[in-house]
């Protein structure tokens, strides 16, 4: 650290003086062409440690065959090259085909979360968008299911959802009637549809939240305008609203998108490590199969078979929808 | 903005109908926890059988909850406050420098967001324990690991939004800044640091939740001693019947103090992302 530091103390006044008025001999730490590098070093350096490393040993360990009997004298793990891919891709195969099943269910589940928090947060947000009494009340109550910690929000939905005491089924058998048995909610093919519901719940207000900031970036004259004009609102919407949006909802869509896909909490705090079938996402997945079998060489290829298709989508979405640099960070 | 009677209808309608289905489950937590446990063990019903206050006395002593609260609130607050000193660090040079790697730099802390946090999970276990093995320092189930290992989940959305927070204010109010003298660095501080104020806010808030709220990489890389709430409010169902009115109790518990600062904050979060990236 002790490069970093000054050689010698510089009053404010010095320093004034030689970044001024001669800034060839400014200190090493202030020429341009070295302050980018100083500024995002440290940045690099950590993601350097959690991040690419982690991923570069992940991408070395699934071509190993890692597993309980190797696992605590891990560089003598033998190398299996492909193997682990071999099997992971084997739709024929036990592993294979529980993969393509887990994977076959986070697509739907992900394009429908996405969608309908998409949906919802952007009725809210126009609705929002307009001045009435109460607004910033309304507001705040909307981004309450996102101010909650991940794990509460999906705790209060498993209460919500248990057979014998949730209130779902009170409303449903006792109140409503719609049904004689109590059924499970967070046991087969429903767990589906549970899942999804806590995931729109925690999800849409985050849409809600860039889209209403992104709508204030639209000028009122131009809704003014459209109304002298006598569009409809539908129409306002459609014409205005919905263009004025387009990148917002470029980055929106991508990042809901993948958070969802990798999504480990929701099915992780409402099952624990034994989720029913229709609602073993990928995710979790991948961690029952590292950790139950402990064969972290195919844990590892299957996460790294996810990262390709996850930057596969990433990249097509982008050629197709980009216009421009308007992505461009 | 001009709205037909139907639209407004429309509006009305859907706004009641997302404001009951955001509140209800609020609404249930709440209830929940003041009701007799013998009002959660059976059959759900609206009105408790009597109010009482004692589920919220009765966590502290079921689970160590305030070891686990302590906890949360030490890593999540240094990890934030380093986060963003790096985030505002490189923000500031990838929107107000051209140098070589900025666009390779950018493009790979966005590219971090793709990484299933299932992929590097292991590794990084690994490389903590090994770590710790070879140089001694403890980052396997220590708090600094875990410090470190979420400042680094902050960094990508941090310095994504910090810059595009920075690219929207005027470069003459720092031109005009070290046309008088001022070094860039005293420029970063002096300048741009008090116009950027609801954007770093914003960028706070978000770097605190992530911590506060992860449970995946909190699951392997804590011990019992470093456990945070993410895996601590587990143990209330862990002990054969979920004593559901402790768990609503400890749930409010845990989650007022973000709600509170996120509700309290909303104004600058909504302002710093107004001006930051999302602006097309």
């Amino acid at each position: 650290m002790s490069v970093l530091k000054p050689r010698k103390p510089v009053t404010a006044a010095e320093e004034d003086l030689s970044s001024a008025a001669v800034p060839r001999r400014a200190p090493w730490w202030q020429r341009p062409g070295v302050i980018p590098y100083l500024l995002i070093a440290p940045a690099v350096l950590f993601e350097l440690l959690v991040h690419f490393i982690p991923m570069a040993a992940g991408v070395v360990m699934s071509l190993y065959g890692l597993t309980l009997f190797t696992l605590h004298h891990w560089s003598t793990a033998p190398f299996v090259g492909l193997a682990n891919y071999k099997l992971a891709l084997s739709i024929h195969g036990p592993i294979g085909s529980a993969l393509l099943d887990s994977f076959e269910i986070t697509v739907p589940y992900t394009l429908l979360v996405v969608g309908l928090s998409w949906v919802i947060g952007m009725i809210a947000a126009t609705g929002l968008n307009v001045e009435f009494r109460g607004r910033g009340w309304l507001r705040s109550v909307l981004l309450v299911p996102y101010a909650l910690p991940v794990y509460v929000a999906i705790i209060i939905w498993s209460f919500m959802l248990q057979r014998d005491n949730g209130v779902v089924n009170t409303v449903l058998v006792h109140e409503l009637h719609l049904a004689h048995n109590p059924p499970f909610w967070l046991l087969g093919s429903r767990a589906f549809w549970s899942m999804v519901a806590a995931a729109v719940w925690r999800w849409f207000p985050f849409a809600f939240l860039i889209l209403l900031a992104a709508l204030q970036n639209i000028p009122t004259e131009m809704y003014e305008a459209a109304a002298v004009d006598g569009a409809s609102s539908w129409r306002q919407f459609r014409s205005i609203t919905l263009p004025s949006l387009r990148s917002a909802n470029l980055v929106l869509i991508l990042v809901l998108f993948l958070w969802n896909f990798n999504d480990f909490n929701t099915p992780f705090v409402l099952f624990g490590d034994a989720p029913p079938s229709p609602a073993d996402l990928v995710s979790l997945h991948i961690y029952v199969v590292s950790f139950e079998s402990w064969n972290f060489g195919l844990g590892s290829a299957m996460s790294v078979l996810l990262m390709l298709f996850l930057i596969i989508v990433s990249a097509v979405y982008l050629r197709v929808l980009r216009r421009g640099g308007e992505f461009d960070v | 903005m001009y709205e037909s009677p139907a639209a407004r209808m429309f509006r009305r309608v859907t706004l009641g109908l997302i404001t009951l289905f955001a509140l209800f489950p609020v609404f249930i937590i709440l209830e929940t926890s003041i009701k007799p446990l013998k009002d959660v063990e059976n059959t759900f019903q609206w009105i408790p059988s009597h109010i009482t206050f004692s589920p919220y006395s009765e966590i502290w002593s079921t689970v160590p909850l305030l070891h686990y609260f302590l906890n949360s609130l030490l890593v999540s607050t240094v990890s934030t406050v380093i986060a963003v000193t790096l985030a505002v660090f490189a923000g500031y040079a990838i929107s107000r420098f051209q140098f070589r790697g900025r666009r390779a730099f950018s493009f790979a802390v966005l590219s971090t967001q793709m990484f299933p946090g299932i992929l590097f999970l292991l590794p990084l276990y690994l490389i903590y324990v090994n770590i710790g093995r070879t140089i001694g320092i403890n980052l396997y189930g220590s708090y600094l690991g875990l410090i470190i290992t979420y400042l680094t989940f902050a960094l990508p959305f941090s310095v994504w939004m910090l810059a595009g927070f920075f690219s929207s204010i005027p470069r003459e109010l720092e031109e005009a800044a070290m046309v008088d003298g001022t070094s860039p660095w005293g420029a970063l501080f002096r300048i741009v640091l008090p116009v950027a104020r609801p954007g770093i806010i914003a960028v706070a808030v978000f770097a605190f939740m992530t911590a506060w709220g992860e449970v995946l990489f909190a699951s392997v890389l804590t011990t019992e001693s470093t456990r945070t709430l993410a895996i601590g409010l587990q143990e209330y169902a862990t002990q054969g019947n979920t004593a559901w009115n402790q768990l609503m109790a400890a749930a409010v518990v845990v989650s007022l103090p973000v709600v509170i600062v996120f509700l309290a904050l909303q104004r600058h979060l909504i302002r710093g992302l107004t001006s930051g990236s999302v602006k097309g």
